[in-house]
């Protein structure tokens, strides 16, 4: 279906940053509100089996979203985005942190800032993801990501024990 | 403080130092002859270097051969090709809200 849109990873190791390109087959509003608006965000922002869940959102200067990634299991981890710079259907920048479920955040965390272009009813979206230790944050979400696959693990487990069981 | 391998990349000299250890394991007076560098300047270089596990020590007899430790960085590549499928996957979620949005719409 989109295998005509442009989707680009790159990884500059030594900058510290993550370019990410991506074109949208939808006008510029609609892929806008998509990134900008709390119950959009919700139903896309979390890779399959993920999901996210946003406890509140204040898409202004200052403002912030504080949401939950969920494991099928239900294990949850929580980020915090604070917005600092909004150019209406143009660019945003955040800040993104994780967090435990109090909003107290993890730092240092990384600074998130999104372009966005429309050409012939395609909208392109840059990303760009900086943080300041790239390898912190390869420990952060693999701790969440073990902690998934161990999840699994001991339902594997289970599984055979109910087995032999039966 | 243990080394970040972003902050051991980021030096120019330290970027050298490994790629010359990608052709062939190195005692640290080779180093300091190659990168015309006092020992004690080499020696800095190689420690953050071995802090986070970018190359790893071999001593044969009197001296210490340095090895780059391909592992460490190749960890950190597969972390990275997963969180490539996770934007994509996640991207291609937001196409089909997209389409079903326009549909709505229609």
């Amino acid at each position: 279906m989109n295998n005509h849109l442009l989707f680009d990873f790159n990884v500059d190791k030594a900058a510290k940053t993550i370019f990410i390109t991506r074109e949208f087959n939808a006008g510029l509003s609609l892929v806008w509100d998509a990134f900008t608006k709390q119950e959009l965000l919700d139903r896309w922002a979390a890779p399959a089996p993920m999901r996210c869940k946003t406890k509140y959102m204040n898409f202004e200067v200052g403002g912030r979203r504080f949401y939950a990634m969920i494991s099928p299991e239900g294990q949850e981890r929580w980020v915090i985005q604070e917005y600092t710079s909004i150019t209406p259907k143009t660019n945003f920048k955040l800040h993104n942190a994780f967090a435990d479920q109090d909003e107290n955040p993890e730092l240092p965390g990384s600074e998130w800032d999104h372009n966005f272009s429309e050409q012939n009813g395609v909208t392109t979206v840059n990303i760009s993801i900086f943080n300041e230790s790239l390898e912190r944050m390869e420990k952060l979400s693999d701790g969440f990501r073990k902690g998934y696959i161990l999840m699994l693990e001991n339902l594997e487990e289970l599984f055979a024990t109910l087995a032999q069981e039966l | 403080m243990k080394q970040d391998i972003f902050q051991a990349i980021a030096d120019p000299t330290r970027r050298a130092i490994l790629t010359l250890l990608t052709i062939q394991a190195l005692t640290p007076n080779v180093m300091a002859e190659k990168f015309d560098m006092s020992r004690q300047a080499v020696s800095k270089h190689i420690k953050v270097l071995q802090e986070c596990e970018l190359i790893k020590p071999v001593p044969s007899g009197r001296e210490i051969h340095y090895y780059f430790n391909v592992k460490k960085m190749q960890e950190f590549d597969i972390w990275l090709a997963q969180l490539k499928q996770n934007w994509e996957t996640q991207f291609n979620q937001l196409d089909e809200l997209l389409s079903t949005i326009k549909e709505q719409k229609i």
